[in-house]
C-alpha cells in the first residue's frame, strides 16, 4: 500500500489561478464568439475549484454549495448565450466578434 | 498518491486550458475544455467533494458542454479566421494577464493563512445527503431564485432560438 | 495488498464474462430476431452458429481500415476509442451479487463500491454523447453528420426522463450506492410479495420503470428510437465512414451500454439479485430451471427438426445438467443464487429489448422529439412527484 501523501491546498489555490489567467488570455486574444464563452467557462470552472478548495480548508460544504450554484448559472447562461450566438449567426453569418460590427460608425 | 493525481490532473487541466485557447478550431477548444473540467472533477474528488464532482461531469461536460458541440455542429464553424481586433488588446493583454497571475499568485502565497494538507479520505462532506440538507434549509431561498433564473433562460433561449415568422 | 490482489482478480473476471457476454449478445439477437421473423439466424459456423461471435470478430480484425482523407484525424480516430471506453467504464460499479467470503477474503461481487455510483453511472453516461457526436462530425460526411446531430439531441433529450425515471426509486431506497439501494430490497411484504422497488409500498415504480426502460432504448439507440443509424435514410448515420475495428468499437459500445442500462434496471427496480419469491426451495430453483432446459434439448434430439439436431442438441442437454449439477450444491448457493437472479432479470430485460427490435418499426423523427419532450419527461415528473408526495406523507412504510 502507498502511504497517502498530503498535497499542500495552496497547490489547488495555484492551479485555479493558472486557470483563471488562461481563460482571461483566451477572452482576450480569441475572436471567435464561442471561444470566448468557452474562455468564461473556463473562468467559472476555476473559481469552482477556489470555492471547493477553501472548502476543505474551513471542513465547511457552503463552498460547494457556492459552487453548485456557479454549475446551475452556467449551465442557464450557456442556454441563453449559445441561443444569443445562434440569432446573430443567422442575422449576421458569421461569429466573429470583431465582424458584427454594423452599429460602429 | 495524492500528489501523484493532484500532479497528473494539474497537469491534463493546465495542459487542456492551454490547448484550448490555442486552438483555432472551436470543436478543438470546446474538447480540451472537456478535459480540463474531467481532470477538475478528480480533483473535486480528492477534495471531499464527490457531489460536486459527479455534478461537473454530469452538468458541466455531459449537458454544457454537449450543448456547445451540437451549437458547433449546427452552424457548422470552420477555422478562426486572422483578426482586425484592437491593437490594444494585442499589446497590452499578454502583460496584464500575467500581472493578473503574478497577483493571484502573489495573495494566495502571502495575504492567507496557512492552509491544510490535503489528504484524500480525511474529509468526506461533500456528500450528496449534506449539500441536499443544506440546499434546502439554509440555502433554500437562493435554491428557489436559482430555479426561477433556470426557468427564465429557458424560455428566453427558446424565444432567443425560434425561427423568426416574417 | 490483499485488496489490490482482489480487485485485480475482480477486474480480470468481470471483464472477461463480460467481453464474452457482449460477443453472444450479439449471437443472441441474431438467433431471436431470426426465430421472430421465422428464421434460423446463424447457422453454419459451428453448431446453431455458437461460433459467429468469433468469426465476426476475425472478419472485422480483417477488413480494410479506411480513413475518409477529408475526415478530421484526431477526432476521427478517437470517436471510436471514446465511445467503448465509456461504456465499458460504467460496469465498474455496478454489483452482480451480495458481499461473499471465498478463501477467507470477504469482498463484494462487485469492482469498485463507490457511495455515489448511482451518480457516477449517469455521469458517464451523460458523457458518452461525445462518442456519438464526435464521429458524426469528424466523418465530414452530411449522413454522419446528420446522424451525429440527431444522436446528441436524441440523447440529451432523453437523458432527461432517464435521470427523472432514476430519481424516484432513489427516494424509496434513501441512498446512492446501488449496493444498498440493492440491499434495501432485501424482504417481502406478507410474505410472498418482494420488496422490489418494482412492488414497494409507498408508491410502486411501475411507471417509473416503464419510463426508464423506454428512455433506455433511446439513450442505446435501439430500434424505435434508432434514427442515429436509421440505414434506409441516412446510410448507417454516425458511422457510416467507419470500418474494421473502429465500427466494431461502436457496436461494441451499443452492446455495453444495453447491458449496462438492463443491469442499472434490475438493481433500481427488480430487486438487483434479491430472488423472485422466498422460501427454502428458491435457492434450488436456478436448478430447476437448468433441468426443464436439460429437458427440452433432450426432447429436441429425440425429434430432431433437423438432422444434425441430434447430435448437437444432446450435449447442450448435458450441458445443462452440470449447470444444474453446480447450482444444486449447496456450498456454492451464497454466490451461485444471487448471481442466476440478476442474470436472470438483466437477460429477461436483454430480451425483451431484442423483442422490441423484432416487433417495432422505427419513429419519425419529429415524433421522437414530440414523445420525448410532451409525453415521456411529464409523465417522468409525474411519477417523481407522486413519489415525493407518498413517500413524505407515509413514512417508514
Amino acid at each position: 500500500m502507498i502511504p497517502p501523501m498530503p498535497v499542500p491546498l495552496s497547490w489547488y489555490l495555484f492551479l485555479s489561478a493558472v486557470l483563471f489567467a488562461l481563460g482571461v488570455a483566451g477572452f482576450i486574444y480569441r475572436k471567435n464568439v464561442i471561444t470566448m464563452f468557452l474562455s468564461i467557462e473556463l473562468m467559472l470552472n476555476a473559481v469552482n475549484l477556489t470555492f471547493i478548495a477553501f472548502s476543505y480548508q474551513l471542513q465547511h460544504i457552503d463552498g460547494q454549495i457556492y459552487s453548485f450554484f456557479v454549475m446551475v448559472i452556467a449551465a442557464a447562461e450557456a442556454a441563453v448565450g449559445l441561443a444569443i450566438i445562434l440569432a446573430v449567426f443567422r442575422n449576421r453569418g458569421t461569429l466573429q466578434v470583431d465582424e458584427v460590427d454594423t452599429m460602429k460608425l | 498518491m495524492d500528489t501523484i493525481l493532484f500532479i497528473i490532473c494539474a497537469i491534463v487541466a493546465i495542459l487542456s486550458g492551454l490547448n484550448m485557447i490555442l486552438q483555432k478550431h472551436p470543436i478543438s477548444s470546446a474538447l480540451s475544455l472537456v478535459g480540463v473540467m474531467g481532470a477538475l472533477a478528480v480533483l473535486y474528488l480528492l477534495l471531499g467533494a464527490e457531489f460536486l464532482a459527479m455534478a461537473q461531469m454530469f452538468v458541466y461536460a455531459g449537458a454544457v458542454m454537449v450543448l456547445f458541440i451540437f451549437v458547433i455542429m449546427l452552424l457548422n464553424m470552420g477555422r478562426e479566421r486572422a483578426s482586425r481586433k484592437s491593437w490594444f488588446a494585442q499589446i497590452v493583454g499578454l502583460p496584464l494577464v500575467l500581472a493578473f497571475l503574478g497577483i493571484l499568485l502573489f495573495i494566495t502565497k502571502a495575504a492567507l493563512p496557512p492552509f491544510r494538507a490535503v489528504q484524500f479520505g480525511t474529509w468526506v462532506g461533500g456528500g450528496a445527503y449534506n449539500i441536499g440538507r443544506l440546499l434546502f434549509t439554509t440555502y433554500l431561498l437562493p435554491f428557489e431564485v436559482i430555479s426561477v433564473v433556470v426557468l427564465i433562460a429557458i424560455v428566453g433561449a427558446v424565444i432567443l432560438a425560434r425561427k423568426e415568422i416574417d | 495488498m490483499n485488496y489490490y490482489v482482489v480487485s485485480v482478480i475482480k477486474i480480470v473476471i468481470v471483464f472477461a464474462i463480460f467481453m464474452t457476454a457482449l460477443a453472444y449478445l450479439q449471437w443472441v439477437e441474431r438467433k431471436v430476431l431470426g426465430h421472430i421473423q421465422t428464421r434460423t439466424g446463424p447457422l453454419r459456423v459451428g453448431p446453431h452458429g455458437l461460433l459467429q461471435p468469433l468469426a465476426d470478430v476475425f472478419k472485422l480484425l480483417t477488413k480494410e481500415d479506411l480513413v475518409p482523407p477529408y475526415a478530421s484525424k484526431i477526432f476521427y480516430l478517437g470517436a471510436p476509442f471514446v465511445a467503448v471506453v465509456l461504456s465499458l467504464i460504467s460496469i465498474s460499479v455496478i454489483p452482480f451479487g451480495p458481499k461473499i467470503t471465498v478463501f477467507g477474503t470477504t469482498t463484494y461481487m462487485q469492482i469498485g463500491d463507490v457511495p455515489i455510483s448511482v451518480l457516477f453511472v449517469l455521469a458517464i453516461s451523460s458523457v458518452s454523447v461525445y462518442g456519438v457526436a464526435l464521429a458524426g462530425w469528424a466523418s465530414n460526411n452530411k449522413y454522419s453528420l446528420l446522424g451525429g446531430l440527431r444522436s446528441s439531441a436524441q440523447m440529451i433529450s432523453y437523458e432527461l426522463p432517464l435521470t427523472l425515471a432514476i430519481v424516484a426509486p432513489l427516494l424509496l431506497s434513501n441512498h446512492l450506492s446501488f449496493r444498498a439501494i440493492a440491499d434495501t430490497q432485501a424482504g417481502y411484504y406478507l410474505g410472498f410479495i418482494p420488496h422490489w422497488n418494482i412492488f414497494r409500498c409507498p408508491f410502486p415504480q411501475v411507471f417509473g420503470f416503464a419510463i426508464y426502460l423506454i428512455a433506455g432504448f433511446a439513450e442505446t439507440n435501439r430500434i424505435p428510437f434508432d434514427l442515429p443509424e436509421a440505414e434506409n435514410e441516412l446510410v448507417a448515420g454516425y458511422h457510416t465512414e467507419y470500418s474494421s475495428m473502429k465500427f466494431a468499437c461502436f457496436f461494441m459500445a451499443e452492446y455495453a451500454n444495453m447491458i449496462t442500462i438492463t443491469a442499472i434496471a434490475t438493481l433500481l427496480f427488480l430487486g438487483a439479485w434479491h430472488p423472485l419469491f422466498p422460501g427454502p426451495y428458491c435457492d434450488y430453483f436456478p436448478t430447476f430451471c437448468f433441468l426443464i432446459a436439460a429437458l427440452i434439448f433432450f426432447y429436441g434430439a429425440a425429434n430432431p427438426a433437423r438432422s444434425r439436431d441430434r447430435k448437437t442438441f444432446p450435449v447442450f442437454g448435458l450441458a445443462m445438467l452440470v449447470l444444474a449439477a453446480i447450482w444444486a450444491v449447496p456450498q456454492f448457493h451464497f454466490v451461485t443464487v444471487p448471481l442466476w437472479w440478476f442474470c436472470a432479470k438483466v437477460g429477461g430485460l436483454l430480451f425483451a429489448y431484442i423483442w422490441v427490435r423484432g416487433t417495432l418499426p422505427r419513429f419519425r423523427y419529429d415524433q421522437l422529439m414530440r414523445f420525448a419532450w410532451t409525453f415521456l419527461f411529464p409523465a417522468a415528473l409525474i411519477n417523481l412527484l407522486l413519489t415525493a408526495l407518498f413517500v413524505a406523507v407515509f413514512k417508514g412504510c
